[in-house]
Order: C-alpha cells, then sequence, then structure tokens
C-alpha cells in the first residue's frame, strides 16, 4: 500500500464515518427519548425509566396494531412481488407496441392516487365492491398504487438477464414458467428483495388509506394507532410517541435485516457474458 | 388494440359512469317508526376518542360505562340489544373524512360525534338531517333539552334546526403566571378591562429576562389556532361576529379587521411576543411547553389548556404548581363596551355533539341511546374521571363546584361567548386570517394586510357581494 | 446487452410484434397467450384499484366538489376553471418553483450521488460495518413519516435541538432562517436508502469478470465508473431518478416539519394543495392541481430519458 492509498483509505473511513454520522444524528432522539419521564424535544440523558413502555403496553391496540401492519405488509409484498415479477418478465421478453409509455403512465398515475384528492373514488370503489373494513380491500388498493413502479423497477432487472440462459433451458424442454422461477428469479433476486423491502417501507407508514378503508379498531395498523397519542387539542404525547416509535422501527429492520440475509442484496457471480 | 390499452378503454367508460355517483340525489323521507318493534337490536356508536389515546376517558366511558349500562337496561325491556363503539381518536379532520364518506354512502355507526363546526356543512352536504326527521316529533319532548343553554344547542343546529345533542362546551381566556406578575408588579387578581390594559402588562414583563410577554397565537403554523385563540376572540372584542348570519356577510377589509390586526402589529412589533414561535411547525406545543417552564407571561387559550396540557400530573406540558401560579382572567373588549351586544368581556367557544345517522335502521332506539348518554346520570359517569364542562348545567352545578376555574368558565364565560359559523367556506376564511396576522407579525402594515386579507376572501367566496368592508 | 428502457421503444418497427413472436423477441418461448397471463393479474389489478379510481379524480377535477357542504350534494361541472385559477395563482408558482428547486438538489443530485456513493462504497466495508451504516440509511427510511418529524424537529428545535448544542450555535432558527436547505438535507437523509438499496442490486449485475479486466488494464477509478459501471446500469440509474424525483415531488412529510412556512417558503406543490385544497375539502380544486403535477413530471421524465439516451 502506498502512502497516498492510505491517505485515500483514512479519507474513505473519515467520510463514511461523517456519512454515518449524519444518518444516526438525528436518530439519537429516538434512542432516549422513550426512557425518559418527561420528554420534550430537547435530547437530555435520562434517568431511565421503562415507565414510557408499560403505560404504552397498557393500550390494548398497541402490540395488536404491529401484528395487523404486518398482515398488511406481507401481503402487500407479496401481490406486488409475484404480479410484478411475472409482468415484468412478460413485458422485458415480449414486446408490445408503446408499452414503455403505458408503463410510465401508469407509474404517473399512482402519484394522484397517493394523494387526498383520490380518496373519495377509492373509497366509493371498496364501498361499492364491499371490501370496506376489510384487510383484503387495504392489500388490494396498496397493491394497486405499488405495481407499477415495482414492475418498472424489475423491468429493468429482467432487461439485464442474458436471454441465453433462457434458451438453454428452453432446450431442456422448460415450461415458461418453470425458466421464470428456476432461471431468472434467481438472477434477479436482489431486485425481487428490493421491491420486497420498498414495497413493506411503504405499506408500514401508510396512514390514509387503512384509515379510511378499515372500520374496526382491532384491525387498524400501526400506522393509524400511532395517530392516537395527541391530545384533543392536538398536542402529541412525546413519551408514547416516541416509545412507539421504536417499537414501530423493530420489525421493519429485523425484516430487512432478514431479507438482506437470506436473499442477499449483493449478488455476485453467475453472469457472464 | 392491446389487451391492456382495451381495458383502460373500459375502465375510462366506467369511470365516466360512475362520476354520476358523486352527487347525491335527495332521498325520500323515511319512516320514522322503522325497527321500533324489533327485538333484537344493533347500534354503533363512532366517536373521535380511543382507548389510552386521544380522548381516552370519552372512548372508556362508552366501553365500560354506557354500552354495559344501556344493554342492562334494554335487556329488562326484553330488547336484545348489541352496542358496538367505532374507535378513532386521529387527528380532527381525517376524522371529519372519513365519516363525511361513511354518512354519503348511508353506511357508518347510528350515533356519531361530530364537532359543532362541522354541523353546517354535513347539513348541506345532506349528510345529517334534523333531528325530528330523523326520529320524530318525540324529540322534542326529551327532558334533557331544558338543562342544556341555549347557546349551547346553537352549537349543534343549523337554520334553527336541531340536528344533533351537544356534548360539552369550552371556553377562551387569558392565563397568566402569577410569578413573573409579582415579579413585574402586578396584581395576582388581574382583570384588564381593555386591550391596552394586556399591553401595559405586557411592557411590565417585559422587563424580565428570559420572559415571553405575551403569546397571542398568529400564522398559519398554528392553524385553526391562531383563529380560535387569536383573531376571532379579539374580533368579537371589537363588536363583530367573522360571519354576520342576519345580513350574510363574511368581514372583509373592515375597521374591525384593521383593529385587530393592529393590536397583533403592537404586541410583535413592541417585542411583547416572540414572532419566530409562531412560524415553527410546532410552535404551539412549544408555546405550552414555554408557559409550563414559567417563561411566558400571558397566554390566550381555551379551559382545555388548564385540563390536558399544564394539569399537573397528566398534562402533555405537566405544571405541577398549576394550582398557585397559574391565574386566570376573562378577555377584554377593545375597550369597556364595545365587544359583541356592548360586553365589556368576550370569548368563543367550541364543542362537539352526538348525531343520528339518517340511514340508521333504528332511528327510536338510536335515539333511544343518545338521550342515555345525555342523561344526568351517563354525563355525570363521563366526567368522573376528570371534571370538564357539560353541556348540562344540572351536572355541572353538582360536579364543577369544587373546581373553581371551570365553574368560572360554566358561569362567567360561557354567557358571553360566541360560535364559529358552521360554514363549508369557513376553513378557507380561517386561512385568510392566519395569513395576516402571519404577514402583521413579519413586519407587513396592518392596512396592507387587511387588504391583503380582502382579496384572499374574494378569491374563496368567488366575489365580493357577501364581504363587509370600509 | 442492450438497455431497453426506452420510450417510446426505438428497435423494432410495430409489424414484427404483431405476427407471431418470433425466438428473436421471445426467447422464454411465452408466446401471446402466456405472456397475457404473466401480465393479467397486475394489470387486474392496477385498472381496478389504480386507473379507475385515478381517472374518477382527474373528473372531479373539472367540478366543484367538495366533501361537505352543498357542492357535496350537487358538485358542477366547471370546467377548467380550477386550473385556470391554479395556474393564474402567484402562491401556485412560488409553490412549483420550490418544489423544482426541492427535487432537484434534494432527489436527483442529493439522493441520487450519496446512494450511489454508499452502494459503491459500503461494498469494501466489513459486514459487520457495512450492515450498521446500511442499517441506519434504511432506518431514516422506514420510520413513518410522522415520527421522522419529531426527530427533525429535535435535531434542528432552536432552543434545544442537538445540532446548536453540537454547534456552540444557541438560539439559530435553522428551520425559520434556512428552510428550504433544511428541508432538502432531510430528504436527502429520508430517501437515500431507495437509491443505496436499488444501486447496490444494479451494481451486483455488473459482471464481474469485466471489472477484472479494466483493473488489469491500469483503468483509473473513473475510467472504470465510466466505461465498465455505467453502461451497466444505465437503466437502472434512469429509473432511480424517475421514481425518486416523481416521488420527491409529491412528498408530504417536509410539512410536518415546516408546516410550509415561515410564510410559503417551503410551501412545495403537495403542501400547497394540502393548504389550499385538501384543508378547506375542496376535492376539485386539488384533484386539478394533482393533474398540472402529473404533466409537470412527464415533462421532467421525457427530459430524463432525452439525456440518458443521448449518452448512449
Amino acid at each position: 500500500m502506498t502512502p497516498r492509498d492510505f491517505v485515500g483509505r483514512i479519507g474513505f473511513y473519515v467520510l463514511i464515518g461523517l456519512v454515518t454520522a449524519f444518518f444516526a444524528l438525528p436518530m439519537l432522539w429516538l434512542v432516549g427519548t422513550p426512557f425518559d419521564e418527561q420528554p420534550g424535544l430537547a435530547l437530555s440523558v435520562p434517568d431511565p425509566t421503562l415507565g414510557n413502555f408499560s403505560e404504552l403496553l397498557d393500550n390494548r391496540f398497541a402490540l395488536p396494531s404491529l401484528l395487523n401492519s404486518v398482515l398488511l405488509a406481507l401481503g402487500t409484498a407479496v401481490l406486488v412481488v409475484a404480479f410484478a415479477a411475472t409482468a415484468a418478465y412478460s413485458l422485458s421478453r415480449v414486446r408490445i407496441p408503446g408499452r414503455d409509455v403505458l408503463l410510465y403512465l401508469l407509474l404517473l398515475l399512482s402519484s394522484i392516487v397517493t394523494g387526498t384528492a383520490a380518496m373519495v373514488p377509492i373509497f366509493l370503489l371498496m364501498f361499492e365492491l364491499g371490501l370496506i373494513d376489510s384487510r383484503v380491500g387495504v392489500v388490494l388498493v396498496l397493491s394497486g398504487g405499488l405495481l407499477p413502479a415495482a414492475i418498472f423497477i424489475l423491468k429493468d432487472f429482467m432487461d439485464s438477464v442474458p436471454k441465453s440462459y433462457e434458451e438453454s433451458a428452453r432446450v431442456f424442454g422448460a415450461s415458461a414458467f418453470q425458466i421464470l422461477r428456476d432461471v431468472v428469479v434467481p438472477v434477479i433476486r436482489p431486485g425481487l428483495a428490493t421491491i420486497a423491502v420498498w414495497t413493506i417501507v411503504n405499506v408500514w407508514g401508510n396512514f390514509l388509506v387503512p384509515f379510511i378503508l378499515l372500520r374496526d379498531a382491532d384491525k387498524q395498523p400501526a400506522a393509524v394507532l400511532m395517530r392516537t397519542f395527541y391530545t384533543e387539542g392536538g398536542a402529541p404525547n412525546l413519551a408514547l410517541i416516541s416509545t412507539f416509535s421504536l417499537l414501530f422501527s423493530i420489525p421493519v429492520v429485523v425484516m430487512y435485516l432478514f431479507v438482506n440475509r437470506k436473499y442477499g442484496f449483493r449478488f455476485y457471480g453467475g453472469i457472464k457474458s | 388494440m392491446t389487451r391492456i390499452a382495451r381495458i383502460i378503454a373500459i375502465m375510462t367508460g366506467l369511470a365516466l359512469v360512475a362520476t354520476g355517483c358523486l352527487g347525491q340525489s335527495d332521498e325520500e323521507p323515511s319512516d320514522t317508526q322503522r325497527g321500533a318493534e324489533a327485538t333484537e337490536v344493533t347500534l354503533t356508536i363512532a366517536a373521535n376518542a380511543v382507548s389510552g389515546g386521544k380522548n381516552a376517558e370519552e372512548a372508556d366511558w362508552i366501553e365500560n360505562y354506557v354500552i354495559p349500562t344501556f344493554v342492562e337496561q334494554q335487556q329488562a325491556d326484553g330488547v336484545d340489544v348489541t352496542v358496538e363503539f367505532q374507535s378513532s381518536g386521529v387527528d380532527d379532520e381525517d376524522y371529519k373524512s372519513k365519516i363525511a364518506l361513511d354518512l354519503r354512502t348511508g353506511s357508518g355507526a347510528d350515533i356519531v360525534s361530530l364537532d359543532g363546526i362541522w354541523v353546517g356543512e354535513f347539513a348541506e352536504a345532506g349528510y345529517i338531517l334534523p333531528l325530528t326527521e330523523v326520529v320524530g316529533d318525540s324529540v322534542e319532548d326529551w327532558d334533557g333539552w331544558e338543562q342544556i343553554p341555549d347557546a349551547v344547542q346553537a352549537n349543534m343546529a343549523f337554520n334553527d334546526e336541531r340536528y344533533g345533542v351537544p356534548a360539552g362546551s369550552d371556553g377562551r381566556v387569558l392565563f397568566f403566571n402569577k410569578d413573573l406578575f409579582a415579579q413585574a408588579g402586578l396584581p395576582a387578581d388581574w382583570q384588564p378591562a381593555s386591550w391596552e390594559e394586556i399591553l401595559d402588562a405586557g411592557r411590565a414583563l417585559q422587563g424580565i429576562s428570559g420572559v415571553t410577554p405575551i403569546q397571542l397565537n398568529a400564522g398559519t403554523a398554528m392553524g385553526e389556532a391562531t383563529t380560535m385563540q387569536g383573531v376571532l376572540p379579539l374580533l368579537v372584542g371589537t363588536g363583530q361576529r367573522i360571519y354576520d348570519e342576519d345580513a350574510g356577510t363574511w368581514q372583509g377589509n373592515t375597521q374591525n379587521v384593521r383593529d385587530v390586526l393592529t393590536f397583533y402589529q403592537r404586541v410583535y412589533g413592541e417585542g411583547l411576543g416572540d414572532p419566530t414561535l409562531q412560524q415553527e411547525a410546532q410552535g404551539r406545543d412549544k408555546s405550552f411547553a414555554e408557559f409550563a417552564a414559567g417563561t411566558i407571561g400571558i397566554l390566550m387559550e381555551g379551559d382545555y389548556f388548564w385540563r390536558s396540557v399544564i394539569e399537573p400530573t397528566a398534562g402533555v406540558a405537566p405544571m405541577p404548581t398549576r394550582d398557585e401560579v397559574v391565574g386566570y382572567t376573562k378577555l377584554p373588549a377593545m375597550t369597556p363596551g364595545s365587544g359583541l351586544d356592548g360586553q365589556d368581556f368576550v370569548s368563543m367557544s367550541g364543542g362537539g355533539g352526538w348525531v343520528l345517522n339518517p340511514a340508521t335502521e333504528f332511528p327510536q332506539q338510536a335515539w333511544e341511546l343518545l338521550t342515555f348518554m345525555n342523561s344526568a346520570e351517563a354525563t355525570t359517569e363521563l366526567v368522573a374521571g376528570g371534571a370538564r364542562l357539560t353541556q348540562r348545567e344540572d351536572v355541572n352545578d353538582e360536579i364543577l363546584a369544587d373546581d373553581p376555574m371551570l365553574s368560572f368558565i360554566a358561569e362567567e364565560v360561557v354567557p358571553l361567548s360566541a360560535y364559529r359559523p358552521g360554514l363549508a367556506v369557513y376553513p378557507q376564511i380561517s386561512v385568510a386570517l392566519q395569513q395576516a396576522t402571519l404577514d402583521v407579525v413579519t413586519g407587513m402594515p396592518p392596512d396592507e394586510a387587511a387588504a391583503k386579507y380582502q382579496e384572499a376572501v374574494e378569491a374563496a367566496l368567488g366575489g365580493a357581494d357577501d364581504i363587509a368592508s370600509d | 446487452m442492450a438497455q431497453q428502457t426506452t420510450l417510446p421503444p426505438a428497435e423494432q418497427p410495430a409489424p414484427a410484434a404483431e405476427a407471431r413472436p418470433r425466438p428473436a423477441t421471445d426467447v422464454a418461448g411465452l408466446g401471446r397467450g402466456r405472456a397475457a397471463a404473466f401480465v393479467g393479474p397486475a394489470m387486474v389489478l392496477i385498472a381496478v384499484f389504480l386507473v379507475f379510481p385515478a381517472l374518477w379524480t382527474l373528473y372531479i377535477g373539472i367540478t366543484n366538489y367538495r366533501l361537505t357542504g352543498v357542492q357535496a350534494r350537487v358538485p358542477e361541472i366547471v370546467g377548467f376553471d380550477n386550473y385556470a385559477d391554479a395556474l393564474g395563482d402567484p402562491t401556485f408558482h412560488n409553490a412549483l418553483f420550490l418544489t423544482l428547486v426541492f427535487v432537484l438538489f434534494s432527489a436527483v443530485l442529493g439522493q441520487n450521488l450519496l446512494g450511489f456513493a454508499l452502494a459503491r462504497s459500503l461494498a469494501t466495508l466489513r459486514p459487520v460495518l457495512r450492515r450498521v451504516v446500511e442499517s441506519l440509511v434504511l432506518l431514516a427510511w422506514i420510520i413513518p413519516g410522522s415520527i421522522v418529524a419529531f426527530l427533525w424537529l429535535a435535531l434542528l428545535d432552536r432552543d434545544a435541538g442537538t445540532l446548536n448544542a453540537l454547534l456552540q450555535t444557541p438560539g439559530l432558527a435553522w428551520l425559520i432562517d434556512y428552510p428550504l436547505v433544511s428541508i432538502i438535507v432531510f430528504n436527502i437523509w429520508r430517501g437515500t436508502a431507495f437509491s443505496m438499496l436499488l444501486y447496490s442490486a444494479a451494481l451486483a449485475s455488473v459482471p464481474p469478470s469485466q471489472l477484472e479486466t479494466a483493473r488489469l488494464v491500469g483503468a483509473s477509478r473513473w475510467q472504470t465508473l465510466r466505461d465498465v459501471v455505467f453502461p451497466h446500469i444505465r437503466g437502472h440509474v434512469l429509473t432511480n431518478t424517475l421514481l425518486i424525483s416523481l416521488w420527491t415531488f409529491n412528498d408530504f412529510t417536509p410539512f410536518l416539519i415546516t408546516a410550509g412556512g415561515p410564510n410559503d417558503r417551503t410551501e412545495i406543490l403537495p403542501v400547497y394543495i394540502y393548504n389550499t385544497a385538501i384543508s378547506g375539502g375542496q376535492m376539485g380544486y386539488g384533484a386539478a392541481v394533482s393533474l398540472i403535477m402529473l404533466v409537470i413530471n412527464l415533462i421532467i421524465a421525457l427530459f430524463y430519458i432525452r439525456l440518458l439516451r443521448e449518452r448512449r
């Protein structure tokens, strides 16, 4: 290692350190505040207490709401990954005129549907379909909104899979679905994992759709429960909010670590062109 | 044409058909006695309250008292009633959207909690009907009405028809820190008689370092808090409501509005208030924390501030010394006698209530449940956990006797109080008022800000026809 | 391998696709029927739960529909009044300008570059360290907006904020004095994770053999990036930039930190819609502004596509 490399390496670590600090700094509040008896916006080293946690656990909706979030997130992720993968594969391999224009238009439309103005049509539609107060209904609406972007992203991954793989698989008599499952999916696993995590994150934080479509408080996900820790005048109860935020974040981080470990975002090898 | 393009074409057609559903047709008046003889009845109550969260006492009251007690009473009469509670406990605007959607589709709970300010717009939209149309004339016979003051009843009425039963009331006053007042040589039983005397007190407090003399909510970041705990209480102190129901006009660029904005200019221009705080997204919460920490001298708020913000143990900005240190006093009119109806002191009130869903299957039973919820017995039970102002005078007399602050609100403030107009355009007017105060706080002369406000009101109403200006 | 994220498709004339797919364009042997079956489920979901409500929303945009009040009962068609009102409103112009600045600096430059840099450099770190940094970046992305707002208020608060304590600048009101910069930095913090994930996955598709070759011929880091890595991930760069621009364009979270203030200096378009239309229940106006935003997004997208295609 030359001295220049050495200095470069030091500089690199300093930069990584700074970036890490940038991402970590705002989160300090989340680490300290849940254990603080008198939480405020000030960052303080608290006299540690678990009082906020026991107060939170007294809320009978707290833990079930996390389970509800998991159900909605996994349901949506399964639908989005499965449907986006098949659709992206098909769109990538079979040329349809105007395909890209169509995809992009759908993507743009999805940005409209996330807005409050679209809540009236969505509610009325779900009402006519009898899907009010149904988790399935929430999963369908969320999936519909997320699919265009998922297809968009996955198509890039599909495009980069060498077609020679599939040609050889065909020679051995594999069906189209077998090719997708056994040849293409393993190659684009990082892309699928990205889509899965992205879907879960989007569902996890979504307040408006489940709130408008669900009626039974026992079905509401954690993102909705989070909005209830306020007073009648709208002042936040920082003790409960910070504590629940901590619990709220853990499942997603665990899911991410699991997906990362199992499917690995870094996938080397396999592709030789 | 591809399959996808075809699907899109079909969906477009469907969308155009569906747009027919956007509006609502007037429905036939239905039989108010429907389901009255049923022996198996299911009723649902919806409120913006949730156990363990926002308005938790109300949610617990419904779940632990109202439902079991009512079910038991009905069983004694041989009726098998199931009562469900649909809890929400979120931001008021979100709750409003949700129940609006429920009501427009003819679904939703049988008994729905509604902010008084929404009654007009919900009635105009046809989402709710006068109680006599839902239940029948027997509504008039309820003995609870005589316990509820007319002004409070008016909060759940529209065009002189009762749409619901009010569920409490409140009032706005000036809170002040007696410790700081003592340091500034001001009396502990302070009662200003005019705006000028508020400014005088502010100037006296200015000498104490680290203290903001006056917190007068301003700006758009504070949202409705600026309007309800700032502009409107001042405006009624000049003798005008924001909307004159008799004349059908909104306040535009009038002397009254300019007077209010001039008061803002004097508070913030003389350094009696903290202009930065008004622009922060969490400014209101910070003002609460600062008042609790003893660094704000005078603050205008509703009794909610006393009950749930600086409440010594459970408040969001608890103030252990609240009872000794915090004083409260009526808001004076601009000058003695200049207030609404020649009053010397003024206030604004709000509060919610319960309406019946016109689409209920069991109007009679729903009304029975509603009157039970508003009986003296049930109301007393509701406030057992912590005193607050109820809609019923008999209950107030009993439970507020030990609570000087709330008795003060009930006896001295509520009778002076005015209410906001419950019209759909009101939120836009409110935003225009907030912007005008922000302009003044950030240095615009009041005349200019008032002229700009007038333009905003004209845009909101689509013309100057219904605007008073001079 | 040719990247095919082009718009419109530039390669084959349409008749080739009209005919029965040939092996050259249909290596998997999907055939029309199976291709449709593969696309079908996604398209049905999208058609029913996205296209249908979206078109309905666009229709609402030409009415004076409100959630409550008289216009909820009998909405009137007002044609293009909503559009004319928005396009003639100086506050709208301000919001549009702010949004473009916000998107350019926070998404196109900020998230894109930082996300790519992280994706590329984290691969060389030790796994433990890498996982820590990745988790932190990811955490910023997965914590829901309502909580994130508190984190940043605590960081930037003028009296008790962490940043002022660190920098020894007590009383500096970042959100009042530098509002736009604050929300730009915030959005970089918030959204970089997606770019990092996407680029990590994309970089994984660069054949190691080519990187090895580049190393053997003594190519500099920059040359490798430009000549080996970039051609492979060009499609991903385009997709990523398109998506994060679109999402940033529609992001409402900054409202929770600045409420659009002070005095509209951070009133980006989603906040503008909220303040002018949604809070007053004016669904028609809100829907109209949504469509205007869509058209602007379309223009931005065409610009990107042009830019990245010319470099081919």
